[in-house]
């Protein structure tokens, strides 16, 4: 090492690669949760798409003429496998992946010039495209253990992957999520009733969808004492949801959006909070901007809960967080130490 | 045929093409172009008044005093607007319904007033009808490129309803595949941004490819680095 380094002097010199390797650990504990309470199918859904990833990455890095094996040990398609996968139902058929995860790597991420300079979240960009193309596909989850006698079993899972579409014994098994039939199947309830005639919540928020975000949140506090994070983004993003659920509740009235519990611990958006709107290359980059960006996605994924036509919005909102990125860090740029504002 | 008309012919079937050169009209480009019937549709009225306005601006472009030669050339692209308006509400009622204001805006699209004011009051009559022709049959073949490969993706037939345009072609809907799940992001405006990128870029591959053999290596690619390039004036 020369004398001549800038700064930061004291860093501990993570990789890419090592980065990215922490993300992929910090996802297992909301990624067991997961199959515990819903079933192989995100197992199966992330090895595929991480076999895709792969070779879409290799196959694009050859077209474009750049060195294969220094990209490819960067992990960064790996993770965008990973978070896709850990979005996309259980059910998902194989096809669904294939779509989606060409989509992220293939368009969002190379297109834009590869690592680094894409503009969107890649693992969203694939979700949004398979979202907005095949609803009947991506809003069929499985129903939680405890709301359902059996779970599909590792051969099932299997069939419902390569199956033939569609597949007969499916229905048996899937069901409305939480955060959806709270808003569709409610019909002017108070919430302390509908938690009492669904048999998909559990004790603070959706059955099974309670524990899976408090595993993300593990993974995100680890994530955060690694420092690979930063705080402000996920504080910004739950603090906004917090306080407007906190706002909206309306001592649960049938009216009520629900409790700001159930917002939290709900659908992604302990993933979406510590996962995914803090990928440092779409995010925003000052500290104050990354306060407003966390705020901003947070206020947009209550917004489409409760007014919107999705029953969760977190890839919509950081998507739109997304394009405000670079907005938001021209106008919060810190002052440089000796010059004023 | 003399060398101008040849250019012509080139200018506005590739070289200088309206749509993946000059990106003009983009808006009913990609708003109309989500089937087959519907872009040859657009694509019809828009030859139709592209050809019209450029022969009568071309007639009266030593009449046009200078100061007024915008009005001017707007209130007869109007005229044959309205003209190709009535049209289809005369023949092609149902399509006339699906393609909806795209159609009153034809008096908008700037391939029209570029092609008038760029070409037309500068260029003998016979030309300008050229020039107008062949235009309008760039910007038609693109939206129906788009057409096609949108209808195929997003729901797996080809020259579906084609009986609303033409008569006679009841039965040309060919079913490509079975649509369980239809492909939806083809139909939606994304899609016609995507494709859009895609021809864009092929169309710059194969110029790039035609290109290599005259430079061989040792020019790099030279011209005009803007995105809209309006034509040779």
């Amino acid at each position: 090492m020369s004398m001549l380094n800038s700064s930061p002097h004291g860093h501990q010199g993570h990789s890419t690669g090592q980065v990215m390797q922490q993300v992929m650990l910090a996802c297992v504990p909301g990624l067991t949760a997961l199959t515990w309470f819903f079933g192989w199918g995100t197992v199966i859904n992330i090895i595929w798409l991480a076999l895709l990833a792969l070779g879409i990455e290799a196959l694009i890095l050859h077209l474009r003429g750049r060195p294969i094996a220094f990209y490819l040990r960067d992990y960064s398609a790996l993770v965008t496998a990973v978070l896709l996968g850990l979005a996309l139902p259980p059910t998902a058929p194989w096809w669904l992946g294939l779509i989606g995860i060409t989509f992220a790597i293939g368009i969002a991420k190379h297109l834009y010039g590869g690592m680094g300079y894409n503009p969107f979240n890649p693992a969203m960009v694939g979700y949004v495209v398979l979202l907005i193309s095949f609803p009947l596909q991506m809003t069929r989850w499985v129903l939680p253990v405890g709301a359902t006698d059996a779970l599909p079993g590792f051969g099932e899972s299997l069939v419902m992957f390569f199956g033939a579409e569609p597949f007969a014994g499916i229905d048996a098994y899937t069901g409305a999520t939480a955060l959806d039939s709270f808003r569709q199947q409610r019909g002017g309830m108070l919430v302390s009733e509908f938690w009492s005639v669904t048999d998909v919540m559990g004790r603070w928020s959706g059955l099974g969808w309670e524990w899976v975000n408090t595993g993300f949140l593990l993974g995100g506090l680890y994530l955060l004492y690694k420092k690979i994070i930063g705080w402000r983004i996920p504080v910004g993003m739950l603090a906004a949801i917090a306080i407007l659920s906190a706002v909206f509740y309306d001592g649960g009235s049938s009216a009520s959006g629900g409790s700001p519990l159930m917002h939290l611990f709900g659908g992604a958006t302990m993933l979406g909070a510590f996962f995914i709107a803090t990928d440092p290359v779409t995010a925003s980059t000052t500290p104050k901007g990354r306060l407003i960006y966390g705020a901003m996605i947070g206020i947009i994924v209550y917004v489409i809960r409760i007014w919107g036509n999705y029953a969760d919005g977190v890839a919509f909102a950081v998507l739109l967080g997304n394009f405000s990125a670079p907005l938001i860090d021209a106008y919060t740029q810190p002052r440089t130490y000796g010059h004023r504002k | 045929m003399s060398t101008q008309y040849q250019d012509i012919i080139k200018n506005g079937m590739w070289a200088n093409n309206p749509a993946l050169v000059q990106l003009l009209g983009l808006c009913p480009l990609l708003a109309v172009s989500n089937s087959v019937v519907n872009a040859l549709g657009l694509g019809l009225a828009t030859i139709l008044v592209l050809v019209g306005s450029n022969l009568t601006v071309s007639l009266l472009r030593n009449q046009v005093i200078d100061a007024i030669r915008l009005p001017a050339f707007v209130l007869i692209i109007a005229a044959f607007t309205t003209c190709a308006e009535l049209l289809m509400q005369a023949y092609a009622y149902t399509l006339y319904q699906t393609l909806g204001i795209f159609i009153p805006l034809i008096v908008t699209n700037c391939i029209i007033l570029g092609r008038a004011e760029g070409f037309a009051s500068k260029n003998v009559p016979v030309a300008s009808l050229l020039d107008g022709l062949m235009m309008g049959a760039g910007f038609t073949s693109v939206l129906l490129l788009l057409g096609i490969v949108r209808e195929l993706l997003g729901t797996g037939t080809l020259f579906a309803n084609m009986e609303l345009l033409l008569p006679f072609a009841g039965g040309w809907e060919i079913q490509l595949w079975q649509a369980e799940s239809p492909f939806l992001l083809a139909i939606l405006p994304p899609g016609a941004f995507l494709v859009m990128g895609f021809l864009i870029a092929m169309k710059n591959i194969i110029d790039r490819k035609m290109a290599e053999p005259e430079t061989s290596g040792e020019t790099a690619v030279t011209g005009s680095k803007r995105v809209r390039v309006t034509g040779q004036v």
